[in-house]
């Protein structure tokens, strides 16, 4: 037990759990805990240019290492700023501290200068939040913290912290044990429900796994199980945006992403199977289209560490509440334990094969050097110039988003990082930021659009500033593609507000800020310019323009089942119903 | 377009919290961001060392959302133990009523005596008024505050419901 300032106890919290990093901004309310923070030997503090930056990268490194992410940011401004990424973090379930700075005790609710009631606006967008009056409870509330924000379900947990108590003396005391006195989420599953599913998936005649962001959030085991589960069953896997990385996509059993942009062939198997296997997945309705469609003739099973997120949408006739990687490991040894042997899944397979040569990532294109180039082909030749290199891929919110999803692939967990639940257009570039800090020597790249970029592209001086070799590169078309093709689809091509006006020049930007900066305008220049993308030291920003109209496919258009998906643009018919068009 | 929405049946939830601020804001926040309904919300501590409430919950919906609800409110971190106590079977559920009726003549003395058929309690009295106490079921306060509305009722203060399970079992 030690008395110290509550700024302090912070600073020395953090060391004492492991914290290498802080994402933060400072001000007025958070100046005591900057002043502990200055030159220390051991906490990288790394300043950003807005909050909200601050939370993506810290976002960006938690989901690249699997550790929790931190931020520190000041009250007022700095706590509203960060709402953004606190729900991004609780949409997409990770692990986040976030410090805000509060006025003094004595003056909170006097409307005082950056006063905002901190806890009432973050209340529904964390997991849990604090406002810490006592500098006594201010160390086991931070180790509280770190438990809520990693244990079960991971999320935000926000602890707001008075001036006056950053100021004041309190007794610290390193836990013996971390936890909280009551919350003690479910992670091993039920033993008799494992056994029944088991004996489920060894019966099915066209059985698939749908895996999600569950698996990664489980760690890099949960995803070498994944494989070992598969590979026992010979079933076919799918995966939704955020599970992209738990299973090899060069694996003749992945069919790629399912759901509004995802693959022909994962959305009929969904909708023919028998049985599917929802692993870390929660029936989000980018995944199900038309719910009295979705897979009808299916039973389905449904692993989640989050009981509410299981029948929640879809009714499932197998509940497994626990941990993704327990469950998987508990699914492989019973499958031992029961002699169960694969059955021949030919027939499920042929249909599979059957619906895979559609070849529906095809995409028209002209080969000529001059031509312009299709966003897929940018995706594409970005994926095979770094292959072998094992690079971390973030994304902006968008089409580009959904042609990285569907044309760049991974074989690895934690190299994937975008924005799911809540689709934060400005989430990509700040989260390469803290994944750069978080692997100093890896290829970061940030597939961005250029009207997402713009959201947070102030975090060029950031990445000057720490000198990170960061990789930005734009499927420029001019255009917030994703609204422009919603409204061709959608508003017979009233193309209202969504044309990129007024762009800056992307190359003299990045001499703006001492990085370099090149444009890609044909065909013929994509290869060598990601080529020298990847060679150039330091940070750089590539201006890729491609064919400004494109459109993303294949697509279920809203309101529609997983049957009917548009696969090519001259597939699409008539105009939407007003039903169809109140769904987003 | 017409948007549409479902009917569902009424269920009585006992929720155990950790006594602590925003907590009631928490659960009520829920029910708001959720869309889930709200027919009466009561919250007091229970603990000898005032570390716990129970905050007891009437809503509505199918049985799809109730599972729902009783799901979104087990898992956030301040909360204990929810327990549906319309499914869970027998249990006693009561609520106090505090009427005031004012008036003179026939209707006063109407409003005496159905309180007396109603066993309501007098708890104070002038000359041209009345303040009932009226314990039961939120039916039978409803019956009882009807009834009142014709013999010069003025102010209704309702407690809401508080529930437990019959028999020797506890939560």
């Amino acid at each position: 037990m030690t008395e110290m300032s509550g700024a302090d106890m912070v600073v020395q919290a953090l060391v004492d759990l492991g914290v290498d990093t802080v994402f933060g901004y400072p001000g007025g309310a958070v100046l005591p805990i900057y002043d502990a923070l200055f030159n220390h030997p051991t906490i990288k503090h790394v300043l950003v240019r807005h909050e909200q930056a601050a939370t993506h990268a810290a976002e960006g490194y938690a989901r690249s290492t699997g550790k929790p992410g931190v931020v520190l940011v000041t009250s007022g401004p700095g706590a509203t700023n960060a709402v953004t990424g606190i729900t991004d973090a609780l949409l997409d379930s990770i692990p986040m501290i976030v410090l805000t700075g509060q006025v003094p005790t004595n003056l909170i609710g006097t409307d005082a200068f950056q006063e905002c009631d901190t806890v009432g606006i973050t209340r529904h967008c964390t997991k849990h939040n604090y406002l810490v009056m006592d500098p006594d409870r201010l160390g086991a509330i931070m180790h509280e913290a770190f438990y809520i924000a990693t244990h079960g379900r991971p999320g935000p947990v926000v602890i707001d912290i008075p001036k006056n108590v950053q100021v004041a003396t309190g007794k610290y005391s390193l836990p013996e044990k971390i936890e909280h006195q009551s919350y003690r989420p479910q992670v091993e599953p039920d033993a008799d429900a494992i056994a029944q599913a088991i004996d489920m998936i060894a019966a099915a005649e066209r059985p698939i796994f749908y895996t999600g962001g569950g698996v990664i959030n489980a760690g890099p085991d949960a995803s070498a199980a994944l494989r070992q589960l598969v590979s026992l069953t010979g079933a076919p896997v799918t995966s939704t945006l955020m599970g992209l990385g738990a299973f090899p996509s060069d694996d003749p059993k992945w069919l790629g992403m399912l759901g509004m942009h995802g693959t022909y062939e994962s959305n009929m198997a969904m909708n023919r199977a028998d049985l599917i296997i929802a692993v870390g997945a929660r029936f989000d309705d980018r995944v199900t289209g038309r719910l009295d469609a979705f897979s009808p003739d299916s039973k389905k099973i449904h692993i989640d560490i989050d009981r509410s997120s299981i029948n929640k949408i879809v009714p499932v006739d197998l509940a497994i509440v626990g941990d993704a990687g327990r469950a998987l490991d508990a699914l492989i040894a019973a499958w031992a334990d029961k002699g169960h042997k694969p059955r021949d899944l030919g027939e499920w397979w042929r249909r599979v094969d059957g619906w895979r040569a559609t070849r529906c990532l095809d995409f028209p294109e002209k080969k000529e050097a001059s031509a312009d180039i299709m966003p897929q082909r940018a995706v594409k030749a970005l994926f095979d110039a770094t292959r072998g290199r094992d690079p971390i891929i973030t994304t902006e919110v968008g089409q580009h988003q959904m042609w990285a999803a569907q044309h760049f692939g991974f074989s690895a967990p934690n190299r994937w990082l975008t924005s799911g639940g809540l689709g934060t257009m400005g989430y990509g570039f700040p989260a390469a930021v803290g994944a750069q800090i978080a692997h100093s020597g890896r290829l970061v790249i940030c597939i961005a659009g250029e009207a997402s970029l713009q959201m947070n592209i102030q975090e060029m001086g950031t990445v000057s500033q720490y000198r990170l070799p960061v990789k930005i590169f734009i499927l420029n078309n001019e255009w917030m593609g994703m609204v422009r093709q919603w409204q061709e689809l959608t508003y017979e091509s009233r193309y209202s507000n969504s044309y990129s006006d007024s762009l800056p020049d992307f190359v003299k930007l990045a001499a703006a800020y001492g990085w370099t900066g090149l444009r890609i305008d044909t065909l013929g220049e994509l290869e060598a310019g990601i080529q020298t993308m990847i060679d150039t030291p330091g940070p750089v920003i590539v201006d890729c323009r491609v064919a400004k109209l494109a459109n993303c496919f294949p697509m279920i258009p809203s309101g529609a089942a997983h049957t009917d998906m548009i696969l090519q643009p001259n597939d699409i018919v008539g105009t939407m119903d007003d039903e169809a068009k109140a769904l987003v | 377009m017409k948007i549409k929405t479902e009917a569902g049946e009424r269920h009585v939830l006992a929720v155990t919290v950790d006594n602590e601020a925003g907590i009631l804001a928490k659960i009520t926040g829920l029910f708001s961001a959720r869309g889930y309904n709200i027919e009466s919300l009561t919250v007091a501590d229970i603990s000898a060392d005032h570390a716990l409430s129970r905050i007891t919950i009437v809503t509505s919906g199918p049985p799809a959302v109730i599972d729902q609800i009783i799901a979104q409110l087990d898992r956030l971190v301040p909360v204990h133990k929810v327990t549906d106590l319309t499914d869970q079977g027998a249990h006693v559920e009561r609520e106090i009523a505090l009427v005031k009726v004012a008036g003179t003549g026939d209707k006063r003395i109407e409003a005496l005596r159905m309180a007396d058929v109603f066993r309501a309690k007098v708890v104070d009295t002038t000359l041209t008024s009345f303040i009932f106490e009226i314990t039961g079921t939120s039916d039978k306060v409803d019956r009882f505050i009807a009834l009142m509305r014709e013999c010069g009722l003025v102010e209704v203060g309702r407690t809401g419901v508080v529930a437990i399970g019959r028999g020797s079992e506890a939560l």
